[in-house]
């Protein structure tokens, strides 16, 4: 198999098995969640706890002052990916296929800073699971792989946009297999939270309410 | 090749063409090579001093547009020359020769010039039920192909279809075509892809043949000199590409003022060709000068790359179309595994023990 079979396959087959495998999985995960339901309230209701949940799910999204270095690093990232991932304008002609519609992009001067600011970020935070040795403890495998199939796409992406290291055509190949393992990876691993996160922080926040504790 | 046929030097004396106009061309294709000023001169010493070449060019599952592109080149230009110079013969289209006479001339070139011969093939090789979906004098492709093969000094492989099977391995690919490399293994091949190739870039690479036998080949075989370089990165609208400053459609504000062609489905960034710097028509022009995307007719299975009006960061089938359903399977998924799950979670709620108040207090 040669770069342009590769290409044309990550862009053919390869991104549609992995679309469906992401779909159908992260559908699952939802439903699976929201099929649990949540335990029966056995004291009195305090108050409703709809507010609450809304309000969780807001704050523990503001970075707290305690290891704020860690935190902006992964606030820098997150950011960096959403902005990467949805408004280059490259990008943007695949969403806009797939969905009929999409946001204009930003040049490509934006998204390259905020590429390399994301690569610094992430290789900042991996450093951290290395030399803290509270992290070290806690991270297992499964953390330096998502780690990985999350920082893959990122520097495949750069590289293929510079011409960088090896033919473009082989490189933009490797970008797409990059993402497409990374949507592969999403529903079966730790990276769910992408989805989950919210549900998470709503339940957590409602059930204080619930109880009136204020999150 | 026997002494007595002329060397290109006598041809020259006897066309009339001066010494300065066939440096002139020699300097032409050294630069468009990339190579040394020095090599011009070389190359046209050892130009002057070869004999007539023989080529025996066979058309297998083609168009004759490699044949039209070839000769185009050529009405008086000194790439005519070369032409003239090279003893082609043997090719359908331009042999005045035709049925037994035309099969005989073939049969001639390989006896006169065994192992010497220069093998040009265009057009791709039908292997399905037998190679019966073409045949020249009653001969498969399939089998002439092998038979002039095994006597050649080298094989060009003119073309998309005869590099990588073109347009005739387009899915489904209804003759089971294949390219010239799916079947000789045992010979030096040259592909010069495009459909059709540039005619500038076939006589190239025929003069480098000549002189300095097969030229330096990328991973897909293409002379370097000339695929070396993406028509992307070549391109005069990449200013426009590193702006973000796309044409939307083919005739929007952007297309008018000359802006990038990325976003209607050029596949400029992945294709490898020499349009973009040596251009077609004696210079004049190339498809994105003209106004429309590269469609990357000189990359294998151009045709089955999802849409030549789909841009490159696109889906080349469409996956979305398969999400909806992917979603319904998900929800039918996570429906079972709930149900699944009542039972564990009636047992595990019917297993709790309530706690007293007498439990509390230790009693």
């Amino acid at each position: 198999m040669n770069e342009i079979e590769l290409l044309n396959w990550a862009r053919g087959p390869g991104l549609t098995y992995a679309t469906i495998f992401m779909v159908f999985g992260l559908t699952l995960r939802v439903i699976e969640i929201l099929a649990m339901g949540r335990d029966k309230e056995l004291a009195e209701v305090r108050a409703s706890g709809v507010a609450n949940g809304w309000r969780m799910i807001l704050k523990r999204s503001i970075p707290e002052p305690r290891n704020w270095k860690y935190i902006t690093a992964a606030y820098i990232w997150h950011i960096g990916l959403l902005i990467v991932v949805f408004f280059f304008i490259p990008h943007t002609q695949l969403f806009r296929d797939v969905f009929g519609w999409w946001f204009g992009g930003v040049p490509s001067f934006i998204i390259d800073f905020f590429t390399v600011l994301s690569i610094a970020a992430l290789l900042y935070t991996l450093v951290q699971r290395f030399t803290d040795p509270a992290r070290r403890i806690l991270s297992r495998m499964s953390d330096y792989l998502a780690w990985l199939v999350t920082f893959l796409p990122f520097v495949t992406g750069y590289m293929a946009f510079h011409r960088l290291g090896t033919d473009y055509t082989l490189m933009l190949a490797l970008h797409i297999l990059s993402v497409e393992l990374l949507m592969v990876a999403l529903p079966i691993s730790k990276l769910s939270h992408a989805v989950t996160f919210f549900m998470a922080r709503y339940y957590t926040g409602s059930s204080f309410g619930r109880r009136g504790i204020q999150a | 090749m026997t002494s007595e046929k002329p060397v290109l030097a006598d041809e020259l004396q006897r066309r009339g063409i001066s010494r300065r106009s066939f440096l002139k061309f020699c300097s032409s294709i050294a630069s468009a090579m990339a190579m040394s000023p020095a090599m011009a001169s070389e190359m046209a010493e050892k130009l002057a001093y070869t004999r007539r070449q023989s080529v025996i060019w066979l058309s297998f599952q083609e168009c004759t547009g490699c044949t039209e592109s070839i000769t185009r080149a050529h009405k008086p230009s000194l790439e005519s020359l070369i032409f003239d110079f090279v003893s082609l013969d043997y090719h359908h289209t331009l042999q005045a020769a035709s049925g037994d006479a035309a099969e005989h001339a073939r049969e001639m070139a390989m006896h006169d010039n065994g192992g010497e011969y220069l093998l040009i093939v265009d057009g791709s090789i039908p292997l399905k039920d037998g190679g019966v979906y073409s045949t020249i004098a009653g001969i498969t492709n399939l089998e002439m192909l092998k038979q002039v093969a095994a006597d050649a000094a080298a094989i060009v492989s003119v073309g998309t279809c005869a590099a990588y099977g073109g347009l005739p391995r387009a899915d489904p690919n209804p003759t089971g075509a294949v390219a010239v490399s799916d079947i000789i293994s045992d010979k030096p091949i040259i592909n010069i892809p495009g459909c059709p190739p540039m005619p500038v870039v076939m006589t190239g690479v025929l003069a480098h043949v000549l002189t300095f036998g097969i030229p330096e080949l990328d991973s897909l075989g293409r002379p370097k000199a000339f695929f070396g370089d993406s028509i992307h990165d070549r391109c005069y609208r990449r200013p426009f590409y590193d702006r973000g400053q796309f044409a939307k459609s083919f005739d929007d504000e952007g297309a008018r003022k000359g802006w990038c062609l990325y976003e209607l489905g050029c596949k400029g960034p992945t294709t490898h060709n020499a349009c973009a710097t040596l251009k077609w028509n004696n210079g004049t022009s190339f498809p994105i000068q003209s106004g429309h995307g590269c469609i990357g007719c000189s990359e294998p299975d151009f045709w089955d790359a999802g849409g030549f009006y789909k841009a490159l960061s696109t889906g080349a089938d469409n996956p979305g179309q398969w999400a909806g359903n992917a979603m319904l399977a998900g929800v039918a998924g996570g429906a079972a595994a709930a149900y699944l799950n009542r039972g564990k979670k009636k047992q595990a709620s019917d297993a709790v023990e309530p706690v007293t108040i007498d439990d509390m207090r230790g009693k």
